[in-house]
């Protein structure tokens, strides 16, 4: 089974954004957090709780489902594969996302998504988010 | 391949709600920070006109690699101090660097006084003037929670914002940086009270693409990993700074009830230590650092009788447990924790606020202030007259207060004490008592900061050199900080961006420079600053340091007046060539 992106230890967050710009830097070739898949906020304020925005890799991704120009395929073991050449910039993935955590690029004209490649995990200092394999399967 | 730099300078007046951006290529060779806002405030500071005068310009900029390299993360203010009446120089981290950065301006300058309390909502898609007058008179964290709910961005804006003691124009007022960051020391937060700013909400989307990816990302790499896999930072991300008051106690180096001491016999209670085992319950880091340095504590407090509590998050380290807790000997965290309370919801600078409530102690004691005039009694580990002296200071009831609002130095020059008023060139001391380079240090640096030249570390490294070496190690660290404030790194990862490590940087983003062309930059930025501050008032000879300084026992031995004017009379040599 392949590895999904996890947040399971968001506790230890310490907000350092680290995996942003990582996800920025090597999938997305930019110095701009906005074009990170993954986000990282507050619950409400610095004195609050750090929240991470990622994609959940779903085994039947609405995404996926919702992407009727073949630019979104569903991903062995959860998540999809993106073809940004195919991609018209239509914005369904965005409306289809159960936990919508794909956000719209409007330079690009593509919808920022996130592949599972993990970058972002290997420069989180404190290990908050993971590559695991999911659970019994879900 | 690199497109000539050029520097977006965001310029806001607030008479006229008018803004313009100027394109200066001219700035470029400063590459950014405090050489680029070194630059702008000579041009535009006005040495006829008193600091709160509504023409006095701020500057905030920051740097080049800001955000994009690990641990370069800050953000410096330069204007005209209200507490010194020259050069004040801030920097704070958190999310500003980073928000100023997604706005797409690498500095921005901030003139002129609104009509009626504003707050400025900066982006890449223009400025909005916005009505503060309801956020007027309310605490620094009510006006962040109010302004959350106001302002786009979630996570990646910063909200800086004044006060009570800003509003009222309190000499040492500070700016507070999304909740847990402050530029402190020099006033700050009074400029922008006297500008009727209460805040300034930056957030941006800017879009950035790299250019030189492979070697970006191999630079980056490097740098992440000696930051997260090697010790060089341990001692930032384990105990933090507050590792520091064990240290400096055990070798009567921790300034303590108002320096007449230099060891506190309650020290263990209020170490870093002991901080860390019994009330740190996170750690958080500035956007874009791995190492997270930032210490934050519980603080837990009966408000009344049948278990009535309230909890608050609060944020220590080094400097504020000497300033509110050792400078004052308090013997409790709790007691540290009331105090630091109360400065970050007034907006107050906390060391100028420590040190200048040990000053008021150690008058009321001689007999030199009287609680008809305070109000109360000041007595050291007491927290309850010190809250109440801090609410006064700021609420400015009478003539006396308005005085206490002005500073230590300004103070002891009204009522006398001046022997004991512990501050360096009219700034007030830092948590150290290690020697000659360290009160030189801070008597000549340019912001009369510890951390412009670290004289506590060249006392202690230095130790058995002579005068002249110790002086000369002060102006070339002077001077390099100079180049690291360019690129604003946090000067906590100094060890890790030496000379090559900045140089392979730079050239990963485009900008080429060597060595030599490095320290050009930092001995240029030293001379501005210092022709700037001359211009503003300052005088080698007007320095005086109160006596205390060579009474009580230093980390290196007893100290005398007659050294330290000899490294004086060394050091204006030195600058006169
Ligand atoms: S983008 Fe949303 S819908 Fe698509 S796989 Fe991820 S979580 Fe599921
Ligand atoms: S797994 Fe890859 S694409 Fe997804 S958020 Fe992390 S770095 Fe970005
Ligand atoms: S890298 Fe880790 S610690 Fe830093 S913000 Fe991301 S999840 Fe949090």
């Amino acid at each position: 089974m392949a590895k999904i992106l996890q947040a399971k230890y968001m506790a230890k967050c310490i907000g350092c954004y680290s995996c942003m710009l990582a996800c920025a830097r090597t999938v997305r070739h930019s110095f701009s957090l906005q074009k990170s898949a993954i986000q990282i906020h507050t619950a409400g304020g610095l004195q609050s709780r750090f929240l991470a925005d990622i994609c959940r890799g779903c085994l039947e991704p609405a995404c996926a489902r919702a992407c009727n120009s073949g630019a979104l395929l569903p991903r062995k073991g959860g998540g999809v594969r993106f073809i940004p050449a195919k991609c018209l910039g239509c914005r369904d993935c965005v409306e289809a996302c159960v936990v919508k955590t794909i956000r719209f690029d409007d330079t690009s004209n593509k919808p920022i998504i996130c592949i599972q490649c993990g970058s972002c995990t290997r420069y989180c200092p404190h290990q908050v988010i993971t590559m695991e394999e999911r659970e019994n399967g879900y | 391949m690199a497109t000539k730099r050029i520097i977006r300078v965001l310029d806001i007046n607030l008479s006229e709600e008018k803004v313009a951006t100027h394109h200066r290529e001219d700035l470029a060779p400063f590459i950014g920070g405090i050489g680029v806002a070194s630059k702008l405030f000579a041009e535009l500071v006005d040495a006829q006109k008193d600091p709160l005068d509504p023409e006095q310009p701020i500057i905030l900029a920051n740097g080049p690699l800001s955000t994009i390299f690990p641990v370069v993360t800050k953000t410096v203010a330069v204007f005209r101090s209200p507490l010194t009446g020259e050069w004040g120089e801030s920097y704070a981290g958190m999310r500003l660097a980073l928000a100023m950065r997604m706005s797409g301006f690498q500095a921005i300058v901030i003139r002129g006084r609104a009509k009626k309390p504003v707050y400025l909502s900066i982006s890449d898609h223009g400025v909005r003037f916005k009505d503060a007058t309801a956020l007027w008179g309310l605490s620094v964290s009510e006006t962040g929670s109010i302004l959350r709910g106001l302002e786009q961005g979630r996570g990646h804006r910063s909200c800086i914002r004044i006060g009570p003691a800003g509003e009222k124009c309190v000499s040492f007022a500070n700016v507070n940086v999304d909740t847990y960051r402050h530029f402190g020391r020099l006033g700050l937060g009074a400029l922008f009270g006297a500008k009727n700013l209460k805040a300034v909400v930056i957030y941006g989307e800017k879009d950035e693409p790299i250019e030189n990816l492979a070697q970006y990302n191999r630079v980056y790499k490097d740098i992440y990993d000696k930051a997260v896999t090697t010790d060089i930072m341990d001692k930032y991300h384990g105990i933090g700074t507050a590792i520091n008051v064990n240290g400096l106690n055990n070798l009567n180096g921790l300034p303590t009830k108002n320096l007449q001491q230099s060891s506190f016999e309650q020290a263990e209670a209020i170490s870093g230590e002991a901080f860390a085992e019994q009330s740190l319950i996170r750690k958080m880091a500035c956007a874009g650092c791995p190492v997270g340095c930032i210490h934050i504590g519980l603080y837990r407090r009966e408000f009344g009788p049948g278990f009535d509590y309230e909890s608050k998050n609060l944020s220590y380290d080094h400097e504020l447990i000497f300033a509110l807790g050792s400078f004052l000997g308090m013997s409790s965290q709790e007691k540290i924790y009331a105090l630091i309370d109360a400065v970050e919801e007034l907006g107050l600078d906390a060391i100028s606020a420590g040190v200048l409530l040990g000053w008021v102690t150690e008058a009321f004691e001689k007999g030199i202030l009287t609680e008809e005039q305070l109000g109360v009694k000041p007595t050291f580990d007491q927290t309850e007259p010190y809250l109440e002296i801090l609410q006064q200071l700021v609420q400015q009831p009478n003539e006396f207060y308005r005085v206490l609002a002005l500073g230590s130095y300004a103070a002891a020059q009204r009522y006398g004490g001046h022997d004991f008023a512990m501050t360096l060139a009219k700034n007030e001391m830092a948590g150290y008592h290690t020697g000659y380079a360290n009160i030189l240090g801070q008597a000549v640096g340019a912001r009369h900061s510890h951390l412009d030249n670290a004289g506590y570390s060249v006392d202690q490294k230095l130790k058995d050199k002579s005068a002249e070496e110790k002086v000369q190690a002060l102006v070339k660290e002077e001077k390099w900080r100079n180049v690291l404030n360019c690129l604003t790194i946090c000067l906590f990862a100094r060890e890790i961006y030496q000379v090559e490590t900045v140089l392979s940087a730079l050239d990963a983003i485009g900008i080429k420079s060597n060595e030599a062309e490095l320290n050009g930059l930092g001995e240029e930025i030293f001379k501005i600053k210092h022709n700037t501050r001359l211009r503003l008032g300052y005088d080698f000879n007007q320095l005086a340091v109160p006596k205390r300084f060579f009474e009580t026992v230093s980390v290196t031995g007893n100290l005398n007046p007659a050294t330290w004017q000899e490294m004086l009379e060394y050091y204006k040599s030195i600058i006169r060539e």
